[in-house]
């Protein structure tokens, strides 16, 4: 009895502090993920206050966050956003993979964690914070934009990589080879097209399992049935990851709004979990060693997203401003990167300070994402004014 | 008018068109329904000055008071060759909440006509002594100017 009170005092502790944090990030205008991760390394393993007994909860409650960030991803967008946005910036989608996963991969190849962490280090520094940005772009009135379509689609095109990288990295990780590695990309190239062409022909019908005009019920039958799609997956050697964010992709119209609205709330509460364990996993010893590395790869990174979104905001014939503020928008990387990385946390052939590295850069960069987003275009007018002969003038109109 | 539709992935659709200066002007529907009114900048026409989030009923009363004007202003051209005949908007008060045009009895009272009704900037032509007023609707009316004086003091008054 009386540990079941400490385990509640424990817990609520957390929460309640949680909350002061993200209380706190609102008013600075900042993304809670960093302060989660920081309360996370307090809380941890060589931390200030180490905290015992409830490993047991937010194990599992850390699982369930990652299934409903990737579910909630997945319901993000319809199928035909998907592919339209395939269609459309598959060129700028390239370049974005390319720039921004070499720059993790080589660091991981140089500090000698091998393909495999290449593999790991390249997804946790390609992916955009979809979040984060989105938030940024409402906050600062950037919906209406001409370059924010542009922004939204490269994220779009992400999240289909995504359901390739996924299960290709769950393969490797546990461990098969190369061969078979190639038939887990064949394999999850076949699942996500299978699921696209359900979503697109039959989502109705999708939909119909879950859909229910009782929330209560509603939400009963959405997440029981991600908890089950993520634990047939997870039993198949499939990440649960994947299987929750293929359902979210198969939900669609209203259905996925609806479950999206529904299941917001939750997925805040088990993500900060899953957030907070991440950081109690990771000794914050460790993290002095890694520093270095990280701001390379902060600096390296925020310079390639800013290129990505300079060239695709480009191609469809927006003014420099608004080129330099869709680079800015896309630098923000957070809670994927951090599941990328929590994938790869305890498999043998991933090194144990790749969890410490990925915890700095991601809390450098879910900083650094929302002020560059907000400094760009002060800092690109005075760039203008300083040389106005050599800048290009913004397009006008069409 | 070219009005350019672009979809957001995750967010809702953008529609807007360039004004004759070149300036954009139009809404951003998010998917749940809200409604943003956007305006892009002088200097920098891919950004916005301003994103106003405005509520369905205030998307309605501006719709009116941009589209009534115009159904004024054609009706007047109509009725300018006869002298004594004037055509205003005059908007309907919250007395009038809920109750019909029949109950105004405006025609009774002034001889004031209601040609028609804008409400969230649909204009509900000739409407019959049935039709229920909302708070917020403009009538366009018909009448000599003593006449509609009068009408406007019916509606603020209520009776």
């Amino acid at each position: 009895m009386a540990d079941t009170a400490l385990e509640l005092v424990e817990l609520g502790a957390v929460f309640f502090s949680l909350g002061l944090l993200g209380r706190l990030a609102g008013r600075i205008g900042l993304s809670p993920i960093p302060l989660y991760l920081l309360g996370g390394l307090f809380f941890g393993t060589g931390g200030v206050v180490p905290l015992h007994g409830i490993e047991g909860f937010t194990a599992i409650a850390g699982e369930v966050g990652v299934i409903l960030l990737l579910l909630l991803l997945g319901l993000e967008y319809s199928a035909s956003e998907l592919i339209d946005g395939m269609r459309r910036s598959w060129t700028a989608g390239v370049l974005d993979v390319v720039l921004n996963a070499v720059p993790g991969a080589a660091v991981a190849l140089i500090l000698g964690w091998g393909p495999v962490g290449a593999l790991v280090m390249g997804g946790v520094t390609y992916i955009s914070s979809s979040g984060i940005v989105a938030k940024v772009l409402g906050d600062l009135g950037r919906l209406g934009n001409r370059e924010t379509p542009v922004v939204l689609s490269i994220l779009v095109f992400e999240d289909l990589v995504m359901a390739l990288y996924l299960p290709i990295l769950t393969a490797v990780l546990v461990g098969v080879t190369l061969t078979g590695a190639l038939g887990a990309v064949g394999i999850s190239v076949a699942v996500l097209a299978v699921v696209l062409v359900v979503a697109l022909r039959y989502g109705r019908f999708v939909s119909a399992v879950v859909d229910s005009p009782d929330r209560e019920v509603f939400l009963l039958k959405v997440l029981g049935l991600a908890l089950l799609v993520a634990g047939f997956a997870s039993a198949m050697q499939v990440s649960a990851a994947v299987g929750a964010f293929l359902l979210g992709i198969a939900i669609s119209g209203s259905t996925a709004e609806n479950a999206t609205k529904l299941l917001e709330p939750l997925r805040d509460l088990f993500a900060a979990v899953f957030f907070v364990v991440f950081g109690l996993n990771t000794d914050p010893a460790s993290i002095p060693p890694v520093l270095g590395w990280a701001v390379v790869l902060a600096v390296a990174t925020t310079l390639t997203k800013l290129v990505t979104g300079w060239w695709a905001a480009g191609r469809v014939g927006i003014g420099a401003l608004g080129r330099a503020r869709a680079g800015a928008a896309l630098i923000a990387r957070g809670e994927f990167s951090i599941v990328i990385a929590g994938l790869a946390v305890g498999y043998a052939a991933v090194d144990s300070t790749l969890t410490a590295l990925a915890t700095t850069y991601v809390l450098l960069m879910a900083v650094i994402g929302p002020v560059a987003a907000r400094l760009v275009e002060p800092a690109a007018r005075w760039v203008r004014a300083r040389r106005p002969s050599t800048a290009p003038a913004p397009s006008a109109g069409n | 008018m070219n009005v350019e539709v672009t979809p957001l992935p995750g967010i809702g659709v953008r529609k807007d068109f360039a004004l004759r200066n070149g300036r954009r002007i139009g809404v951003v529907t998010h998917r749940d329904g809200k409604i943003e009114l956007i305006v892009s900048k002088s200097d920098d026409p891919d950004a916005c000055l301003a994103e106003l989030p405005l509520t369905a009923e205030e998307a309605g009363a501006l719709a009116n008071l941009l589209g009534a004007p115009q159904l004024v202003a054609q009706l007047r051209e109509e009725h300018r060759d006869l002298p004594g005949i004037h055509t205003r908007q005059l908007p309907v008060g919250p007395p009038f909440d809920g109750r019909t045009l029949g109950d105004t009895a405006l025609r009774t009272r002034t001889g004031v006509s209601v040609v028609a009704v804008m409400r969230a900037g649909q204009v509900h032509p000739s409407p019959t002594p049935d039709f229920t007023l909302t708070a917020g609707d403009l009538m366009v009316t018909v009448g000599t100017s003593e006449g509609l004086d009068n009408a406007i003091k019916i509606l603020k008054r209520g009776g």
